[in-house]
């Protein structure tokens, strides 16, 4: 497939001597919203983190048509950006700090462009632009994570279950905010223990079980997919 | 003891305390930016005091040399790291830092050595061959090492201590030195007689410290370094690199001992293995400040001037012990509550 902005192939990630990725591969377009599902465990993490070389993998990865660079930095500066699931903010700095150090590839006066937009779309954090990360409510942290993702501009944005423990509202408005990332040109890999929201914003699913990919299809059919329905999305 | 004796001692701590207050703040910044223990800094100190010693006499001193062969071993490891991917950019940026610089700083010492120009030009071309060495030692002996524990890290400290020791002795031979004043006044203040140099001693430190308050509040950069200090992993993830880091605070810290050694020099004597004691005992005010705390470590080094310094007058032959005695309870203090807060 040519024109795909992320080609994983045959992925295998080792812990110690226990493989948990056996060999996954995935491929996205440009522009779209792909989505990991599946149950705790199965490796959507561990996915994610080996696609931003967080932890070492073999196995092919090209962005862009070419091979990835190395490290996670690099990676980072050819446009690609991880909000891991255990987000990793700067807890003693500020949220304006660390918004800021968001943008840290960025120019002065692109980052205070996009600084200016994200207030805008999370004025919660204007709010508090003054206190220390580490004192923000759960919320308030996972936008924090993703405003600091997006000071970057990044072009592909991997996301670790961006509604990890939010009240069903803020879901919504965080997966609105995630869709409506698409039209600005941002590509998405979404891992989602919700998902049914997941699979209504998604182009494309990924169903990973125990370390290997089960299905693929459309976002649409998955999320009508009986079987699925049973053991992944919920009866109703 | 009499008031007059006591104002000298506690000038004296003073003094000493200032300095160990600098060389504190940078080995506290060191170990929380790249977790290296900064042993070789008294290194830096004795070669910051000892160049400009040798300024002093119109010489052309030997560390300009040194300088080229760490850049020259720091660009052949470049080279090698190369070996599988290469980049015309990258390689013509490096003969820039590895080569170019330390010949641009060979050369121009060549030729203003032997100007005897003012003090303070003399103490500034000192700290300018010093402080690039610690880019070329975190190139060579730390950056390979970026991943490591804190325990290889410091097993390489002490190997790139006794590796500078050991270059001093060759470059330096085993006398001391001690360098001129950069400024020779002193004046009267009641019963005190106060130096030109202990008072430059005092500016300097504040104004380092006003220096390193606005670099880390107020500039991207210096947020960086505090970023991959409070979490590496996220400072990775918004695209602060390891090297980038790593190499600025091993600038920083070497030009804070270059400083520290050429205020220094002028007021004791500076042998090749001078340097080691001093550092220590900005250690010691490093682990009184719990090798976190900025603030901390610098009242933490007055209070280590101090003690040194009454020490040397009630018990001259115990003063080393007494100093390094001081970190036995905070350590036990620190041990204590290291359980508490182990979840984070
Ligand atoms: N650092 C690690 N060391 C050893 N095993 C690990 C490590 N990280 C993850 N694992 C194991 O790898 C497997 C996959 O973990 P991963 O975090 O990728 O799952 P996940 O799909 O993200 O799960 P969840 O939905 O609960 O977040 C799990 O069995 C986990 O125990
Ligand atoms: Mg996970």
């Amino acid at each position: 497939m040519t024109g795909s902005l992320l080609d994983l192939k045959n992925i295998h990630v080792s812990y110690g001597h226990a493989e948990v990725l056996h060999g996954i591969s995935l491929s996205m377009e440009p522009g779209s919203i792909v989505t990991v599902i599946g149950a705790n465990g199965a490796g959507k993490t561990t996915l994610l983190n080996a696609a931003m070389g967080v932890v070492p993998s073999t196995g092919t990865i090209l962005y862009d048509g070419k091979p990835v660079p190395r490290s996670v930095e690099a990676r980072v500066a050819a446009g690609m950006c991880l909000v891991p699931e255990k987000r990793e903010l700067f807890g003693s700095m500020s949220v304006e700090d660390n918004i800021e150090l968001g943008g840290f590839l960025r120019t002065a006066a692109e980052r205070n462009e996009t600084r200016g937009e994200l207030y805008d779309r999370f004025p919660r954090l204007a709010e508090r632009r003054k206190q220390l990360a580490g004192t923000l409510s759960g919320g308030e942290r996972q936008m924090l994570a993703l405003a600091r993702a997006l000071m970057s501009r990044p072009r592909l944005l991997l996301l670790d279950e961006p509604s990890l423990g939010l009240a069903p509202k803020i879901v919504a408005d965080i997966l609105r905010i995630v869709a409506e990332l698409r039209t600005t040109g941002v590509s998405v890999l979404l891992v989602e223990q919700n998902a049914r929201a997941a699979l209504e914003i998604a182009d494309f699913g990924y169903l990973v079980e125990l370390g290997e990919v089960k299905r693929t299809g459309p976002a649409g059919e998955l999320a009508v997919d009986p079987a699925l329905m049973e053991s992944y999305l919920g009866v109703g | 003891m009499d008031a007059t004796i006591a104002t000298f001692l506690i000038q004296d701590g003073l003094t000493n305390g200032a300095i160990y207050a600098l060389l504190g703040l940078a080995i506290v910044l060191v170990f929380a930016v790249t977790r290296v223990i900064f042993i070789p800094q008294g290194e830096f100190v004795a070669y910051g005091a000892l160049t400009l010693a040798i300024l002093d006499t119109g010489q052309v001193p030997a560390t300009p040399k040194l300088l080229l062969c760490f850049g020259a071993v720091a660009f052949l490891l470049d080279l090698w790291s190369w070996r599988r991917s290469f980049a015309m950019r990258d390689l013509v940026k490096n003969i820039a830092l590895n080569l170019g610089l330390p010949l641009a700083i060979y050369g121009a010492v060549l030729y203003l050595a032997p100007l005897q120009l003012p003090s303070f030009i003399r103490a500034l071309i000192a700290v300018s061959i010093i402080a690039p060495m610690g880019l070329y030692v975190y190139r060579i002996a730390y950056r390979p090492l970026a991943d490591a524990s804190v325990l290889v890290l410091l097993i390489t400290s002490v190997g790139v201590h006794l590796a500078m020791l050991g270059l001093g002795l060759i470059f330096f031979g085993p006398e001391g030195l001690r360098a001129a004043p950069l400024h020779d006044g002193s004046f009267t203040l009641g019963p005190l007689l106060v130096t030109a140099q202990s008072v430059l001693i005092y500016l300097m430190t504040i104004l380092i410290m006003v220096g390193l308050y606005f670099f880390f509040e107020k500039t991207l950069l210096g947020k960086a370094l505090r970023a991959t200090a409070v979490n590496r992993l996220g400072a990775q993830l918004v695209g602060v690199r390891t090297q980038l880091t790593g190499s600025t605070a091993f600038v920083l810290a070497a030009t804070i001992a270059a400083i520290s050694g050429v205020l220094l020099g002028p007021i004791t004597t500076i042998y090749y293995d001078t340097g080691f004691l001093i550092g220590l005992k900005g250690f010691v005010a490093a682990i009184l400040g719990g090798m976190g705390s900025f603030p901390i470590t610098a009242i933490a080094a007055i209070g280590v001037g101090m003690v040194e310094s009454f020490a040397s007058f009630f018990a001259s032959n115990y003063k080393e012990i007494i100093v390094f005695g001081l970190i036995v309870p905070v350590l036990i203090w620190l041990s204590l509550g290291a359980n508490h807060h182990e979840e984070d």
